[in-house]
């Protein structure tokens, strides 16, 4: 069973290069989903917008959480809206991962209060935080490219794309 | 004042009804008895022209009796006047009549008022919780409600 965990496709030279090739692939056109849920939405739809363009970078934002790959949870979680991230990240088909943009996702930010999830990491595996309430659009581009960097340092994207193993992702 | 009218209008029909008038700068404030609110809101809609809800909410009195106080301000959209009812509540009886028989906004304030402070509407086609959660337990905008919510400890103020 341990060995059955760690199988991967090797590190040979051609097993990397698949590797770098699915990374890249990956990395260079993350769709996101969007889940724009409070203040940070509209910084998110400024760094979407003309000036500092995201689509150049490969994203698109997408409705459906059946076609993304990261869902960007932008602004603050309540306590209602909880079950409902949970059914969307839930139906995000694999390999998913979720910044959490500004204070508010990442801690709670200024409202320590009974309605507020204290950041969305209590129930979701977040990758990258973005601080900043809001966060610049700059720092958008940033934590994306933070994400963009993560997933090229993957292992076994390709094993795992053909069903040997699982990804294995930096510490 | 086409104000001042109104209240006379009403203090001459509901006059053991009425049991305070307040008069501060612009605003004039009418405490009445709740047991005929439906009454006085219709007298008020449909004789005094105040047509406009502008807003249902309630007052938390923590420590006096009684403790809550249901605050109607009304409106006049033709003569652009002003008014404000309130009624106050018990808090082991916590029940008013609905207006949403006379105004249909107050349909979804009452529902808010319930959910936040505790005060249910009576004969209130839809009293269900509008902005917590359907199975949230506790009235959280009391004065008695941690703020942190009842399962977290309470803000330790600035530690460093």
């Amino acid at each position: 069973m341990g060995v059955e965990q760690s199988q991967t496709l090797g590190s040979g030279f051609i097993t990397t290069s698949l590797d770098k090739l699915v990374n890249w692939s990956r990395a260079k056109s993350l769709w996101p989903m969007t889940f724009g849920l409070a203040c940070c939405a509209i910084e998110m739809m400024a760094a979407g917008a003309a000036r500092f363009d995201l689509d150049r970078m490969g994203v698109l934002f997408r409705a459906s959480p059946r076609q993304s790959d990261v869902i960007i949870i932008a602004g603050t979680v309540t306590k209602k809206m909880l079950p409902v991230i949970k059914t969307v990240y839930e139906q995000m088909p694999e390999p998913k991962y979720v910044i959490a943009m500004g204070a508010c996702a990442s801690s709670g930010g200024v409202f320590d209060t009974y309605s507020v999830v204290q950041g969305i990491d209590q129930e979701l595996p977040v990758d990258v935080y973005i601080p900043g309430c809001p966060p610049r659009p700059e720092g958008l581009l940033y934590g994306l490219m933070k994400l963009q960097e993560q997933i090229m340092k993957e292992r076994n994207s390709f094993g795992a794309a053909i069903g040997i193993g699982e990804v294995v992702k930096e510490a | 004042m086409c104000d001042q009218a109104s209240v006379e209008k009403l203090k001459a029909k509901f006059s053991s009804a009425v049991l305070d008038v307040v008069a501060f700068r612009d605003e004039l404030t009418v405490t009445v008895e709740k047991g005929r609110i439906v009454e006085i809101s219709a007298f008020l809609k449909e004789e005094c022209g105040y047509n406009f809800l502008c807003d249902l909410c309630g007052v938390d009195y923590l420590g006096q009796q009684p403790r809550f106080m249901v605050v109607y301000n009304l409106y006049n959209i033709t003569s652009k006047k002003r008014l404000r009812i309130k009624v106050a509540v018990d808090e082991q009886n916590a029940c008013v009549d609905t207006v949403s028989g006379v105004w249909a906004t107050a349909n979804w304030h009452e529902r808010e008022c319930w959910d936040l402070m505790g005060i249910s509407f009576s004969n209130h086609p839809d009293l269900r919780r509008i902005l917590m959660a359907a199975d949230w337990e506790g009235h959280p905008l009391r004065k008695d409600y941690p703020l942190q919510g009842p399962d977290r400890e309470p803000y330790q103020g600035r530690l460093s």
